[in-house]
């Protein structure tokens, strides 16, 4: 009754399990190749065209590697418009994508997704309040650290809340953030209320999600958190193959379950609350890059997070170009761009997995 | 034979609801034990406290001569594997990484080099090699079942916890899963499994400990527990124990109205 067809020959010897791990370092190196490839083309890309020689000459010569500085013009998109949104483009795609295979992952659940747990709309909260009420302790900070620090506390008063006799069952902790994410919703709603039209416009551009504002200080705000994540969350890559068994058998085979949901939950709240901070919001990177990941090379964490990371940097990069190149001069909100090709594509990738394994798995 | 797994006394309160009162049980190397009980009787309880999942409120267990309790949960999972009735894979990993995964607590120890090997051996006593490949989540149920199976023999440990093992397999499969538990019992291991059928447990196991109402209310050889009348009294229905023509071994039959000749 299954529908995989395997021939004996190749079972027998598992030919097919290592033809696929054998594609998984091959894949990797296309999608660095494919990102390193793409951040180039994003750079010389834009009103202002500037030639890849001239790039990489400009890049060699701040690294002291040679190559020589450009006119004072192209110098200064380049380095003060171009590679600064280059660069956040990558961590805040790198870290939403890494996000979204730790979320999958410690939920056994491949619809699990960051906002699931609170983050996104908490952080919403934060900034729109500081939008609507006009908050600006911070200056122009002020919105970016209140929707960081909003979507940490938002997460850990849903893991505070699902909690019980210092156990976190799964079902509870999705539940709890159904309920507060409506909270949310609720609180952003009475507080556009009371805002006047100027602050609304502002809130909807804001949520849209965009990376317009970026800056080289908002690169090196985000660049602590997604450097953390990234290099926390391969350490609990084996543990997250074990943990596809069930919380009880991963705990027989010695994994501290509890521990490494804390921890990795917390991950996932500062890469996410990090990208949500600088870019608004980006749907769909972190539930539909790990998924095409695993159908190409297998659902081992180890391949699957580095590489839903480089994956998810890729698409953002990508994904802003054609925001800020498809209707130029105008430019098109990002996240508005993530999930009207994102959407449909999940569609499509369940119909496609219904078809092969008839259901969910 | 020496001793294993000692229960002693234990009780389990949840709720104010006594699952477990006073349980004594020993499991020794190189035995099987069967766990037997009706519906409801705690049996599966049982088993999550001898695994170390749940603490008991009451009395204690010991494990290799140590307080389960007093055990990190990576020492624990190099001495005991449990097979859970249930077999779900969150994610299409192939059956082969399935079995794989049982060789985890084994990772940067100096046994991780018999990991080929464990892997391998497990597949093909539990006749699941050509398995290798194919999505766990792709198999039928008793596949998934060996597959799981393989993955606990994999894991190498000296006492094996078999909840239900038998319960998705066909005749062939079930014989199969209780040879694979007298062999790894005569290897030095000690197996404690949860049945239902009382006459695959009369001629596989050593010894049968009889769990009513969270109660061992009988624990020993074979053919003293398997008793007409206290399995009667326990199940609450009547059983004949009869002997098998080849042999002897008990044969439990609950009793049903015949038809008039």
């Amino acid at each position: 009754m299954t529908t995989t067809v395997v021939k004996p020959e190749e079972a027998s010897t598992g030919k097919t399990g290592k033809a696929v791990r054998d594609r998984r370092p091959l894949l990797l190196a296309a999608l660095g190749i494919a990102l390193l490839a793409c951040a180039l083309l994003a750079a010389g890309t834009g009103a202002y065209r500037i030639p890849l020689g001239d790039i990489l000459a400009s890049l060699a010569h701040r690294a002291h590697l040679g190559g020589h500085p450009l006119e004072r013009v192209p110098e200064s998109v380049l380095w003060n418009v171009r590679l600064p949104r280059v660069v956040l483009a990558l961590l805040v795609g790198g870290a939403l994508g890494c996000a979204g295979a730790l979320m999958q992952g410690v939920f056994g659940n491949p619809l699990a997704e960051p906002a699931v747990i609170g983050v996104s709309s908490g952080g919403a909260v934060g900034a729109v309040a500081c939008i609507v009420l006009g908050l600006d302790a911070l200056g122009s900070w002020t919105v970016t650290a209140a929707a960081f620090a909003s979507g940490l506390l938002t997460v850990g008063a849903v893991y505070a809340m699902s909690r019980s006799g210092g156990r976190t069952e799964v079902v509870t902790l999705l539940l709890t953030g159904v309920a507060v994410n409506a909270f949310c919703g609720a609180l952003i709603g009475l507080l556009l209320f009371t805002a006047d039209t100027a602050a609304i416009s502002q809130v909807t551009f804001w949520q849209l999600g965009s990376l317009s504002q970026a800056s080289w200080s908002k690169v090196l705000a985000v660049l602590p958190f997604a450097a953390l994540g990234l290099a926390v969350a391969p350490r609990y890559a084996r543990r997250l193959d074990l943990l596809a068994l069930g919380e009880r058998p991963a705990r027989h085979l010695g994994v501290d379950v509890e521990r490494m949901r804390i921890v990795l939950i917390t991950v996932v709240a500062l890469l996410t609350a990090a990208a949500v901070a600088v870019s608004g919001i980006i749907g769909f990177v972190g539930l539909v890059v790990p998924h095409l990941l695993r159908m190409l090379a297998g659902p081992g964490h180890r391949f699957l997070l580095p590489a839903s990371a480089v994956g998810g940097a890729l698409v953002l990069v990508a994904g802003d170009l054609a925001a800020r190149t498809l209707a130029a001069p105008a430019e098109l909100p990002l996240g508005v761009l993530t999930a009207l090709i994102g959407s449909p594509f999940f569609f499509w990738l369940l119909r496609r997995t219904r078809r092969r394994q008839g259901g969910w798995a | 034979m020496t001793e294993l797994l000692h229960a002693d006394a234990v009780g389990c309160t949840v709720g104010g609801r006594p699952l477990l009162a006073d349980v004594r049980l020993t499991v020794r190397r190189g035995e099987i034990l069967a766990l037997l009980g009706p519906n409801g009787a705690g049996k599966s309880t049982l088993l999550s406290v001898l695994a170390g999942d749940r603490r008991p409120t009451d009395g204690r267990v010991r494990l290799d001569g140590r307080p389960l309790a007093a055990y990190r949960p990576a020492e624990l999972a190099r001495l005991r594997a449990l097979l859970p009735q249930h077999h779900e894979v969150s994610f299409p990993f192939a059956a082969g990484e399935v079995v794989r995964m049982g060789r985890a607590p084994w990772a940067g120890t100096p046994r991780a080099g018999e990991d080929e090997q464990a892997v391998a051996r497990a597949m093909a006593a539990t006749d699941c090699a050509h398995l290798a490949a194919r999505p766990f989540t792709a198999l039928s149920g008793g596949e998934r079942a060996r597959v799981a199976l393989a993955r606990i023999l994999a894991q190498d440990t000296p006492l094996l916890l078999l909840d239900e093992p038998t319960a998705a397999l066909d005749l062939r499969h079930q014989e199969l899963v209780l040879r694979i538990a007298r062999e790894r019992a005569e290897a030095g291991r000690g197996v404690i499994v949860v049945l239902h059928d009382l006459t695959l447990a009369a001629a596989h196991a050593d010894r049968i400990a009889l769990l009513d109402a969270g109660r061992t209310v009988a624990v020993g050889p074979t053919g003293e527990v398997l008793d007409a009348a206290l399995l009667s009294r326990v199940y609450r229905h009547p059983v004949e124990v009869l002997a098998h023509p080849h042999g002897g071994a008990p044969i439990v039959l609950p009793e049903r109205p015949r038809e008039a000749d």
